[in-house]
């Protein structure tokens, strides 16, 4: 507690120096990075990762800089082959998934890389013994099998159209990883892959640096020295990034707006499949009724949202899937209507009450809304629902808390959560909604159990035909608007400022989480100066 | 602190107070009972810890599996919370670390994903150099301020040092670093707000480092002075008002003379102690300027630990800490012994 009243406080304190020294003197451009050379880069990023073994899920969604996956995604997310030289061979009725390897690839230390190197990645991930959070991720796995130097063959316990998008997950070197305690052991701290970087040291809680691989099998690249400063506080890294201290840094929407007049400086927006939404669980006789879902869901203002708390950075959401994805079921756009939702409310039965809250056969229309404290952006989004709620004649009672805090209320309790991930339709919508996943950890906190969902959503990840695929989602989005337990109120653009030394930098559709791995740098080897 | 024999350690013969060889007998005989009695100090306060942490509301699977807890199933961290031993009761954990302890294995630490010998190892030495600069500079600091306030008591400069020293010590550290990097920071530009190195550089000089310890270490340094400002000026100040000061002016000795070595020698000893017993807030202290200046110290451990219920990380450095508090205080225990005879080493 008292680290965060610090930061806190040193945000503050920040904030306000940065108002005095605005009116104060001029703005202080340039500064000491402006003399760097185009083959440094600094970056500031928000997030620093735990550990960077990805045996306990390090970059398990690719752009782990140090190491490289099978397959990787290119900067429209399609999947090319990395460590493999070709993408994978499906066969037994979509069961087995075999991989070439890439011949000539060593790792940093000159060993080569050959398939004990994956099988071992992969077999110690799914180890009981092993501390990985992620493991889940490859639940599919029956067994990995080297079928010779140059050959991997993944068998799966049921045909598992995503799988290929999971074995982006980064190689570990079986020499150096295999010798160790894989929970505490030091490849944990100093990993050695076969990745365009190399780690040169990591300062915990201040900065990861890391090198060009000269070794590297796709080219050395012309960064050589990429620095990824740990700055948590938005306000701080705005100012480190104003005074050349840092030559990019993530940032939020209102902050990115104060670089854009002519500082020499490009802003990004990322697109991204980073939502909000609020849980309705069904154990609550409020929120689990469904005209109460569907009014909710009608009566949200999206748009103000997007405008008022993203600064127009984002889009409304009506679902996971964000509205330009390909896997968007077109037609369920819900737009805002607050008429209808009153009249959806008066047919099922809530009359308005007294204090202008609806009761039902004496049950007020009310329930409590968490929130993660110490989130903003989640904050403004359970503040606003409230306000529309409220309108609609629908208490939401805001409370903030940790998720120790707010775990043991999930059941009856709304949330107000995030999450989203690009690679598959699959990944959030079966973990959202399947009913076998209902209150088992925090996957379906709504509870959500529907047989036609659950029948769908396994039909999808069953098959690997894009047609029959995207018809199963069209389906199960469909059955979500019609009952929404949950309440999908935007998709969140993820925004970064980059100094002008290199050209045509790109962005990936990002996830929720948005660390090392996301933003322009996601292919900083890549990179080239702008003359 | 009035009437101390400074004819006794005159009687000597010279300006020897110290005898001339210490009483190392004496002195070891306090040292080891001071370590047995340690023993059930520190047995007690790693089982305080321990007990407080299993009842703090921070869940050990959930510090450990950070965002991705929130996807994870429920037979995954079921998994996790056996591995890291979170679903074992108190006792059995604590008997545990200390038998590990005892031979020499302090355990892993499960939020840092490193053995805790390796974590302590790594940082011990950048906050020993924070709390030794910032300590060496109070004490010096201090003791010139000190005496120069308690030369002219409710003179000018005794006025401005003492309001000063009030003021400082009713300041909180964390606030005087934000003071500190809002000025020499931001609004100088002359030092860097923090870190141990610069942001683009991955070699650590000692020239940077130096740059970068310099704050961290003056505002530390800042907030323990005001303790021996006021002690110094207390202590000197009375024995300038004492017979052997008296005597030694009357003698016809310069006043530089009878300041330094006869008021300030006896004014220094109250000094002595107060070394022992500011071990703790020293320690406090630079937990939250190096959570300030996100200096590698064990400050950023420490919270890790707390808040990520790290049993093993979370035990290890608190024994340290009150190991340091225990050791300060013999310290000054012994410096004071043989300082002021009369004291002798009982204790």
């Amino acid at each position: 507690m008292t680290a965060r009243s610090i930061r806190g406080a040193v945000a503050a304190a920040t904030a306000a120096t940065m108002a005095l020294a605005a009116t104060a003197c001029a703005a202080p451009g340039g500064g000491r990075g402006a003399g760097r050379a185009a083959d440094t880069a600094v970056v500031g990023i928000a997030h620093e990762p735990e550990t960077l073994s990805p045996l306990l899920g390090y970059g398990k969604d690719g752009n782990s800089k140090i190491f490289d996956g099978l397959l990787t995604h290119d900067a429209g997310m399609t999947l090319r082959p990395a460590l493999a030289a070709a993408l994978p061979k499906v066969t037994d009725g979509g069961t087995t998934y075999t991989y070439p390897l890439r011949r000539g690839v060593t790792f940093s230390d000159g060993t080569p890389f050959t398939a004990d190197d994956v099988v071992f990645t992969y077999d110690t991930i799914l180890d009981a013994k092993t501390d990985n959070a992620s493991k889940a991720e490859l639940d599919a796995i029956e067994k990995v099998e080297k079928k010779d130097d140059r050959t991997v063959a993944f068998h799966l316990k049921y045909p598992y159209a995503p799988f290929a998008e999971r074995t982006v997950l980064p190689i570990a070197p079986r020499h150096i990883a295999g010798r160790q305690d894989v929970n505490t052991g030091s490849f944990t701290t100093r990993p050695i892959g076969t990745g365009p970087y190399v780690l040169t040291g990591w300062s915990k809680g201040e900065k990861l640096t890391f090198t060009a691989n000269p070794r590297y099998w796709g080219g050395a690249p012309k960064v050589k020295h990429l620095t990824m400063a740990i700055v948590k506080d938005d306000d701080i890294r705005a100012t480190r990034l104003r005074s050349g201290d840092l030559d990019g840094a993530v940032l939020p929407p209102d902050l990115a707006a104060t670089f854009k007049a002519g500082s020499g400086r490009k802003t990004l927006a990322a697109r991204t499949y980073d939502y909000r939404n609020v849980t309705l669980p069904g154990a609550n006789p409020v929120t689990g009724d469904r005209a109460v879902r569907r009014a909710l869901d009608l009566a949200v203002d999206r748009r103000a949202m997007v405008e008022g708390i993203l600064s127009g950075a984002g889009k409304p959401a009506y679902g996971p899937v964000p509205t330009d994805s390909p896997w968007f079921a077109k037609g369920t756009e819900r737009p805002y209507d607050f008429a209808k939702a009153q009249r959806i409310l008066d047919d099922a039965g809530w009359k308005q009450g007294g204090d202008g809250i609806r009761e039902k056969d004496g049950r007020r229309a009310s329930f409590t809304l968490w929130y993660l404290s110490g989130d903003k952006l989640r904050q403004e989004h359970a503040l606003a629902f409230a306000s529309d709620a409220k309108k609609a004649g629908i208490e939401a009672r805001v409370e903030s808390g940790t998720w120790e805090a707010i775990e043991p209320n999930m059941k009856q309790d709304a949330v107000l959560a995030g999450g989203g991930s690009p690679a598959d339709p699959d990944f959030d919508q079966y973990l959202l909604l399947h009913s076998s996943l209902a209150g088992d950890g925090f996957n379906n906190m709504s509870r959500y159990a529907d047989p036609t969902v659950d029948e769908q959503l396994v039909a999808a990840r069953r098959t690997d035909d894009r047609g029959a695929r995207k018809a199963a989602y069209d389906t199960v989005q469909r059955r979500l608007a019609d009952d929404p337990a949950y309440i999908f109120l935007t998709h969140v653009d993820h925004l970064y400022v980059v100094a002008g030394r290199w050209q045509g930098l790109t962005t990936q559709v990002e996830p929720h989480d948005h660390g090392l791995a996301s933003g322009p740098w996601w292919n900083v080897e890549d990179w080239q100066p702008a003359t | 602190m009035t009437g101390l024999p400074h004819s006794r350690f005159r009687s000597r013969g010279g300006t020897a107070v110290l005898p001339a060889s210490p009483p190392w007998g004496p002195m070891a005989r306090m040292a080891a009972r001071r370590a047995l009695l340690a023993v059930p100090v520190l047995l007690a306060v790693t089982l305080g810890v321990f007990a407080i942490a299993a009842a703090s509301p921070f869940d050990p699977v959930q510090a450990y599996a950070g965002t991705a807890g929130l996807t994870a199933s429920q037979e995954n961290l079921d998994q996790l919370r056996h591995n890291l031993g979170a679903d074992r009761p108190l006792p059995a954990r604590w008997w545990d670390w200390l038998t590990g302890a005892l031979t020499g294995d302090l355990g892993d630490s499960a939020s840092l994903r490193a053995p805790v010998s390796q974590v302590i190892g790594e940082r011990i030495g950048w906050s020993v150099l924070l709390c030794a600069l910032a300590f060496a500079f109070a004490v010096l600091a201090g003791t010139l301020l000190g005496v120069l306030a308690a030369r002219r008591r409710g003179g000018l400069l005794d006025r401005a040092v003492t309001a000063a020293a009030y003021t400082l010590e009713a300041a909180p550290p964390f606030w005087l670093g934000l003071l500190a990097v809002w000025l020499g920071a931001i609004e100088l530009g002359v030092l860097p707000p923090g870190g141990l190195t610069d942001t683009g550089s991955d070699v650590a000089t000692a020239g940077q480092i130096t740059r970068h310890a310099l704050l961290p270490a003056l505002v530390l340094a800042v907030s323990q002075l005001p303790w021996f400002v006021l002690y110094v000026r207390q202590g000197v100040g009375d024995a300038l008002d004492e017979d052997p000061v008296r005597g030694a002016r009357a003698r016809g000795l310069r006043e530089r003379t009878v300041l330094l070595r006869h008021a300030l020698r006896s004014g220094l000893l109250p000094v002595l102690t107060l070394i022992g017993s500011r071990v703790p807030e020293l320690i406090t202290g630079a937990l939250l300027v190096e959570t300030v200046f996100s200096w590698p110290g064990i400050a950023a451990a420490t919270v890790q630990a707390a808040t990520g219920v790290d049993f093993p990380l979370l035990a290890a450095l608190t024994v340290l800490a009150t190991a340091a508090v225990l050791v300060g205080n013999l310290l000054s225990d012994l410096l004071y012994g043989l300082a002021d005879p009369r004291v002798g080493f009982d204790g």
